[in-house]
This record gives C-alpha cells, structure tokens and sequence, in this order.
C-alpha cells in the first residue's frame, strides 16, 4: 500500500499529469509537489499524487558508488 | 528507464555482500538492523538478501506496514459503516481483506455492503461528486507518504463544495515508534534502515533524535536489492568506524528537508495526536487526526455508529512479529490456518506485511 513507483511524466495539464512505466499509465495529481515537474521528468507516484521527483544524475552517482564496491576478483 | 534496472544488478548485489562481510568480520554476534518500510521487507523476502547476509548480518521487520499496525476496532468501525444505509465505503485494496473482531469489508461487500476500492483518495471524491445522495467514506489508512494524499482528497472536497465525502483517519507517523522500539533492551537494535517514501515527504532531519540522542546509526534506504545491501553497507562501516549519523542512501529521491509543499499541506488538515498501534501499544503524538477546520470531512466527528468490542484472534503474533520479536514462521498458524487466501492477521493480507512476504517468497 505504501507503494511508491517511479514513473516518467508524458503530459501536463494544470496540476494533473499522466505518467507512464513499462507501458502502464496512470494519472498524477501534482498537488503536492512544490517544485516544478516538466514531461519527461521522473516523479514517484504514490496513491495517484507524485510525491518527489526523481534526479536521474544522482541516481547515476549512486550506482557509481555500488560499482565501486565490485571488485570482480572478491567474488572468484 | 534502463539505468533504474541496474539497482537490481546481481553482481552489484554481491559486490556489496563482499564489502559488508569484510566490515562485520571478527564481531561476537551478527549486526542488528531493523528495516522499517513495508517495502524493505518485500524486497528483502524477494531477493533473498537475508540468506545473503547471514551470519555477519541479521536483519528484522519493523512496524512499516500501514495495514499491519492499524487496530482492529478501526476495521471494526469501518466494518460498522459499510452497513450504514446510503453508503459508500471507499479504500485501498489491502484494508478489505483484514479481518475485524467478527467480519472484513470484504465479507460485507459480499452481504451486499458498498465497498469500493480506490487506487487514489481522488477517486473517491469523484465518487461523493457522483453520488451526492450518498455519503463516501474513505479508509485514511497510512503513514507520512499517504497521510498528504488523503489531506490532498479532503481540500479537494471542500474546493468542489461536497459535504458527501469524509474521511476515517488512522494516519500515523514513523519516526516515534522507532524510538519505542529502541528503548526495548529484548530488541538490541544496531541500526535503522529508515523508510524511503515515507522520508520523501519527512526528509532526514526526524532521524537525527535516533542517532544523535540515542547513538543508532541510521540510513534512509531504498527499496530496490541493491539500495537495501548500499544501506546495510552504509550502517556496518558506521558501526565499524564506531559513528552513528543520519545518512541518505536514496538520495536520488529524499533531500533533507523532505517535501516541504507536502508537508504544509498535511499540517494544514490533520494535527498529532496519540495513537494505538496494533503489537506495540499506545504511543503519544504518533498519529494524525483530521484538524478542527477541516471537522465537516471527519467521519468519526460526522457519522455515528456503534462498534462492537474488539476481539483480536487467539494464536497470531502479529503483535510480537510487528516488533520484531519472533518471525512469521515462529506461528504455529503459520501457512496451515494463516494464508494470504484466508488470513488470520494483518501481516498476511498486505503484500507489505511480514507474514505475506515470508508466505510468498519463503525463507
Ligand atoms: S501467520 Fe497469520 S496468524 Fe500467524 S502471526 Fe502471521 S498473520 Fe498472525
């Protein structure tokens, strides 16, 4: 139930946009977010609102850091 | 979406179960961390990742389960409702399969109840918009990741004027129970992996009482395999370097100062409270209930009805597994009288409850 999915924005009305992942649609009220949301952004949906948006540069930083931690000799 | 595949990258998994192993070499018992997100817990179960971790690592469930933590007499109460006449109960799919003292919103649908499941608290206020003959109760179950949305649903009732929508509250608040559960000496909790949505809307800062005041490490984790074995490496290498800070694993989506438009618009509706929590008690100022200004939208203000005594189930342990105290598997019920089909507790209807995860992924 508190499931938040990663979803991409595809369009905007007002404060209402329509987000897609692996081909599943959903609506998302952009009540909540204070910030703003362009198409094309990711937002995480949660019960019909988007409650963050997701920054696709530190996401990449993150999994920078992961592989840092695989050394592939460890694992032999 | 390629580069979000990779957080369930299998040799990134192991990468990290290598640097863990070297940070808990050498300690007399397993490092202790509590997962607090209904989220966790799934992907914990689903990737095995305790199988991985062991023994330098032993993690437990917390009472991250919305459903899970929420008192019987509330289903009880909404179980009452359901068979008020000119109404329409309105929730998210998990509430209607747990059971009440005597019955769940699903029996009643069956009796011919009007229960409706909602993927947003905005569909239900379309749904007052459509019935105005007809009062809509919603079921506002959830912590700080859903108590906004339902605020959310209660301005937009009042901005389209209805005065057919309301809204049973339980929300409640994360952090509070953690520091419950940290006083509990049974638990020896060594670190937190701290909600990831929940702390989408709270941030980090809550954290810090935890780690500053009472000395357990804490990471906002998230919930893909490789966010969860990140977290678990962040809190050893504090445990190791003898430190214990509030950090942000997740940081590609928690800042520190949360979602500040969110969090005004849950404190404009709803204000703390005290509230009980199914397995651990009482806590004070751990829920939210619906604001004076906003009273019209309260359903327990609004609509009175009677409820029958609270009756919880002879044999489930939901209370103690909520805790982290025993697992899903120390219950005798456990996969014989206790299914995801016909459930016994709580932690067996939602996906995110404990008993569910085990049933569905085993060990
Ligand atoms: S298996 Fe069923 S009866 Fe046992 S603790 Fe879990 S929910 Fe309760």
């Amino acid at each position: 139930m508190c499931v938040g999915v990663p979803m991409r924005v595809i369009s905007i009305d007002g404060s209402d946009a329509v987000a897609e992942i692996d081909g599943v649609r959903r609506e998302a009220s952009l009540m909540l977010m204070g910030e703003e949301v362009r198409v094309g952004d990711f937002i995480i949906v949660h019960a019909g609102f988007a409650i963050s948006r997701l920054d696709e540069e530190d996401a990449k930083e993150t999994l920078a850091l992961m592989r840092e931690a695989f050394k592939p000799e460890d694992l032999a | 979406m390629n580069y979000l595949d990779e957080f369930r990258d299998k040799e990134v998994v192991l990468g990290l179960a290598e640097r863990i192993k070297g940070l808990t070499a050498g300690r007399t018992r397993p490092m202790t961390f509590m997962e607090v997100c209904g989220t966790h817990t799934m992907a914990i179960y689903q990737y095995g990742l305790r199988g991985i971790l062991s023994p330098g690592v032993r993690l437990i469930s917390g009472p991250g389960c919305p459903v899970c933590v929420t008192p019987i007499g509330y289903v009880d109460k909404a179980v009452a409702y359901s068979r008020l006449p000119g109404t329409i109960i309105a929730s998210f799919g998990d509430m209607l399969r747990v059971p009440g003292s005597s019955s769940s919103l699903m029996e009643e649908r069956a009796k011919g109840g009007d229960v409706r499941i909602v993927y947003s608290p905005l569909d239900a206020v379309k749904l007052a918009e459509r019935n105005r003959d007809r009062r809509v109760i919603f079921m506002g179950v959830g912590f700080e990741t859903t108590a906004p949305t339902v605020a959310g649903s209660i301005l937009a009732a009042k901005g389209l004027g209805l005065d057919n929508y309301f809204v049973l509250a339980s929300h409640k608040t994360i952090p509070k129970p953690m520091e419950v559960l940290t006083s509990d000496p049974e638990l020896e909790i060594d670190g937190y992996l701290c909600p990831a949505h929940v702390s989408a809307i709270i941030g980090a800062t809550p954290y810090r009482v935890l780690a500053e005041k009472c000395g357990i490490p804490c990471v906002v984790t998230g919930f893909e395999p490789a966010d969860v074995m990140q977290g678990v490496e962040m809190l050893a290498r504090q445990l190791a370097e003898g430190r214990s800070t509030v950090e942000i694993q997740y940081s590609r989506v928690v800042k520190w100062e949360g979602n500040k438009k969110a969090l005004e618009i849950m404190a404009e509706v709803f204000t703390p409270c005290d509230a009980e929590w199914r397995g651990i008690g009482p806590i004070p100022e751990s829920g939210l209930a619906i604001a004076g200004t906003y009273a019209p939208f309260d359903a327990e203000r609004v609509v009175p009805v009677e409820v029958e005594e609270p009756r919880e189930h002879m044999g489930c342990l939901c209370g103690e597994i909520l805790k982290g105290k025993v697992t899903p598997f120390d219950c005798t019920l456990f996969g014989k009288a206790c299914t995801p089909e016909a459930p016994v507790g709580a932690c067996m209807v939602s996906s995110e409850g404990t008993c569910a995860a085990a049933y569905k992924y085993g060990r």
